[in-house]
């Protein structure tokens, strides 16, 4: 973590902000990814590889494809349906104020 | 090393970093809706694309989430209340 700051450039202050930003966004998208990963991998071999066995047959592997895109649509189904909630309770807490 | 960052900048920093940290939390809870609303709705083996059903188990699973999140705030805070009226009763002269 604290790497990046050793290989940026010393020239400008400039600079050396841009890539403090970028790394943390880097570290945050990649640590976005891992979890989601996580949780795609753990889901469809429990949903997909129910006897494991010498190797992943065909339809495990078809298996695997169609869970890897439901888990991702799952993941924009509840992301839309959360930020609207929020945006919704957001604007009804704005005029309780109000 | 080189020499630290200005006072405006490290002030610009703390805000970026805050804002990330706010969409990290923000990418957590979804990531944690969608795993256990999957467990929940998502039963079968999955198809080449949700059912209708499926879809809207996954929709509602969020709303009732939260709303059962709220209904224990409120009623803790229900009983947090009546508690303090009750012993307010007792205890003032």
């Amino acid at each position: 973590m604290t790497d990046f700051l050793k290989s940026v450039p010393t020239d400008s202050m400039a600079s050396r902000k841009e890539a403090v930003m970028n790394a943390i966004k880097q570290e945050v998208a990649l640590s976005a990814a891992q979890t989601l990963m996580n949780s795609v991998n753990e889901r469809c071999f429990k949903a997909c590889v129910q006897k494991p066995g010498t190797s992943l047959g065909s339809s495990e592997q078809t298996c695997l494809a169609r869970c890897q895109d439901r888990y991702l649509e799952a993941f924009n189904i509840v992301r839309k349906t959360y930020m609207s909630r929020l945006s919704k309770e957001r604007m009804e807490d704005q005029a309780n104020v109000i | 090393m080189a020499d630290k960052f200005d006072e405006a900048t490290q002030k610009e920093l703390g805000a970026f970093l805050e804002k990330q940290q706010t969409e990290a939390r923000l990418h957590q809870s979804i990531h944690t809706f969608t795993g256990m609303c999957w467990d929940k709705c998502i039963t079968g083996t999955p198809g080449a694309r949700f059912s209708r059903s499926e879809e809207s188990c996954l929709s509602n699973c969020v709303e009732r989430f939260l709303d059962t999140s709220l209904f224990m705030v409120r009623r803790i805070e229900e009983q947090r209340h009546a508690l303090e009226a009750a012993s307010n009763g007792k205890f003032t002269e």
